[in-house]
């Protein structure tokens, strides 16, 4: 936290690259992958370079993804474990989301919502690499049989369009919680925003539990 | 192969497009292979490599006739050698394993690639090379495990009922070449008919099982088999018994697709609608004097 400036440091650049390496090849997977999904899409191949290009680029982006979410995973996975003050975030969502925190529990670095998007990704993640590799007929194809690539094909969508709606959760928050996006951006957030957001976590930030 | 104008085409991998429509009365094709006059040469091997440019590379004896061992994406059609044991009695089951040309084809459901997979009015399914992409989805909505992906190219290969020849009105190279008059070709209505008489003379003669296989699940095929035990294909080296696509390929290709999308528009109109109707979630000048007297004297 820097002296002169009245802002609450919240990520060190190295976790802010680590995140954007994961956002751009999440966002780079989501659109070759919807390509290859829904006819309507094939147009999003151009982006990659045609269909066949799509194809082959598609898994490395996805190695990628998984080695930067590895990351991101061990960075953060302490301070997503769940307690009894998430239950009650959880409860009262439907205050949450009409910004009418009132009596909630201060909370630490992050919400239930957070936790339920960091290990949803985790999740799905996990299982669509596993599943993806299984797809990845160029150096795997010989391991399965077609009745294990066909299921893997379904859980491999089935696990992209949750990633993809967990994303959007994800996006969105971050666009309407206003002064959030800074904190990944930046590295800081405002005092007023860990008050209101994170108190619990303003207060052992501040040495003053 | 690639599309010929004088063959309309019914149906075309992941295109929404209407068909073609106005011309009537196109015939549907059938190749009809007679099981018990196959006496395993395979000549229609050799035609089908000789006709369609193929070099299959030298391989391996792997303990039985089957030479390749299976199909390849250069070996479009392999004679399939099965010795059927029953009582004292040994049978010789060879069949010519290929492409069956589904009338509900399973690699077009499952293709992702616009046109890179072709159905023609006269019910010939064809792979169009160079709009395949080598996602191997094909191989996974075929029930019959026959499209090949080339290791050189990383393309989709299988028969193509000789497409080019069946354009300008000749029969495929295979049944060209039989010798014993195993494999015809015409209209599948004459292939129906003459399979009624080649199964009628099979049961004169003690198979009492020989029936037609022309399997319902994948809405009939246009390579057909005489079988002299039609009441167990399977014993034909394998094949299904009653092939249908995958469940699980249905799920992939059907539901899944329009489901997905509509809950990702629905995401995004949710998200967009509660930031119109709530408006955004700010940090008011209380939270933040509240937040600076906690920092206290820390940076103010």
């Amino acid at each position: 936290m820097s002296a002169d400036k009245k802002v609450v440091a919240r990520y060190t650049t190295a976790a802010r690259i680590n995140h954007w390496i994961t956002a751009a090849s999440l966002i780079l997977l989501a659109l070759s992958g919807m390509a290859l999904f829904h006819p309507s899409l094939f147009f999003l191949t151009h982006l990659f370079g045609g269909g066949q290009a799509t194809r082959a680029i598609h898994p490395w982006i996805g190695v990628v993804l998984a080695i930067s979410f590895l990351g991101l995973f061990f960075r953060f996975f302490t301070l997503n474990f769940w307690n009894r003050d998430d239950t009650i975030w959880m409860k009262n969502l439907g205050k949450v989301i009409n910004d009418n925190e009132e009596g909630m529990p201060e909370l630490g670095k992050y919400n239930a919502g957070q936790k339920l998007v960091f290990w949803g990704q985790s999740i799905l993640i996990l299982l669509l690499f596993c599943s993806g590799i299984v797809l990845w007929d160029v150096y795997f194809e010989d391991y399965t049989t077609i009745d294990q690539k066909r299921l893997s094909a379904v859980v491999h969508a089935l696990c992209a369009i949750g990633a993809i709606l967990i994303w959007i959760v994800h996006v969105y928050a971050a666009i309407w919680v206003k002064g959030t996006l800074r904190a990944m951006t930046r590295g800081s957030v405002t005092r007023g925003w860990s008050w209101k957001h994170h108190r619990k976590w303003f207060r052992q930030e501040v040495g003053k539990p | 192969m690639a599309t010929l104008q004088s063959l309309d085409i019914r149906r075309r991998s992941a295109s929404t497009e209407a068909p073609p429509q106005v011309r009537q009365g196109s015939l549907e094709v059938a190749k009809l292979i007679d099981v018990s006059k196959c006496i395993g040469c395979k000549a229609c091997q050799s035609a089908c490599l000789s006709w369609n440019d193929l070099v299959e590379p030298v391989g391996f004896f792997e303990g039985s006739y089957n030479n390749p061992p299976d199909l390849t994406p250069t070996s479009w059609t392999v004679m399939k050698f099965t010795e059927y044991e029953k009582g004292d009695d040994l049978e010789w089951l060879i069949r010519k394993d290929g492409c069956m040309h589904c009338d509900d084809p399973g690699c077009l459901k499952a293709c992702p690639a616009p046109g890179a997979i072709v159905q023609y009015a006269n019910g010939i399914v064809d792979f169009v090379s160079e709009n395949c992409i080598g996602c191997g989805y094909c191989v996974k909505g075929c029930p019959f495990n026959v499209p090949r992906i080339s290791k050189t190219d990383r393309k989709a290969y299988k028969c193509t009922l000789c497409v080019d020849r069946v354009a300008v009105g000749q029969a495929p190279a295979c049944a060209k070449a039989c010798p014993t008059q195993a494999i015809y070709f015409g209209s599948k209505e004459d292939m129906l008919d003459h399979a009624d008489k080649r199964i009628i003379d099979l049961k004169s003669r003690g198979y009492e099982k020989a029936g037609l296989y022309d399997p319902p699940g994948v809405g009939g095929t246009h390579v057909m088999y005489v079988l002299h035990h039609a009441d167990k294909p399977s014993l034909y080296a394998g094949l299904p018994d009653d092939p249908r696509i995958s469940p699980l390929v249905g799920l992939w290709k059907g539901v899944l697709k329009p489901l997905s999308l509509a809950a990702i528009a629905f995401a995004g109109v949710f998200g967009f609608l509660h930031y119109v109707t709530k408006g955004p979630n700010e940090v008011s000048e209380s939270d933040e004097r509240k937040g600076d007297d906690l920092a206290g004297g820390k940076g103010a």
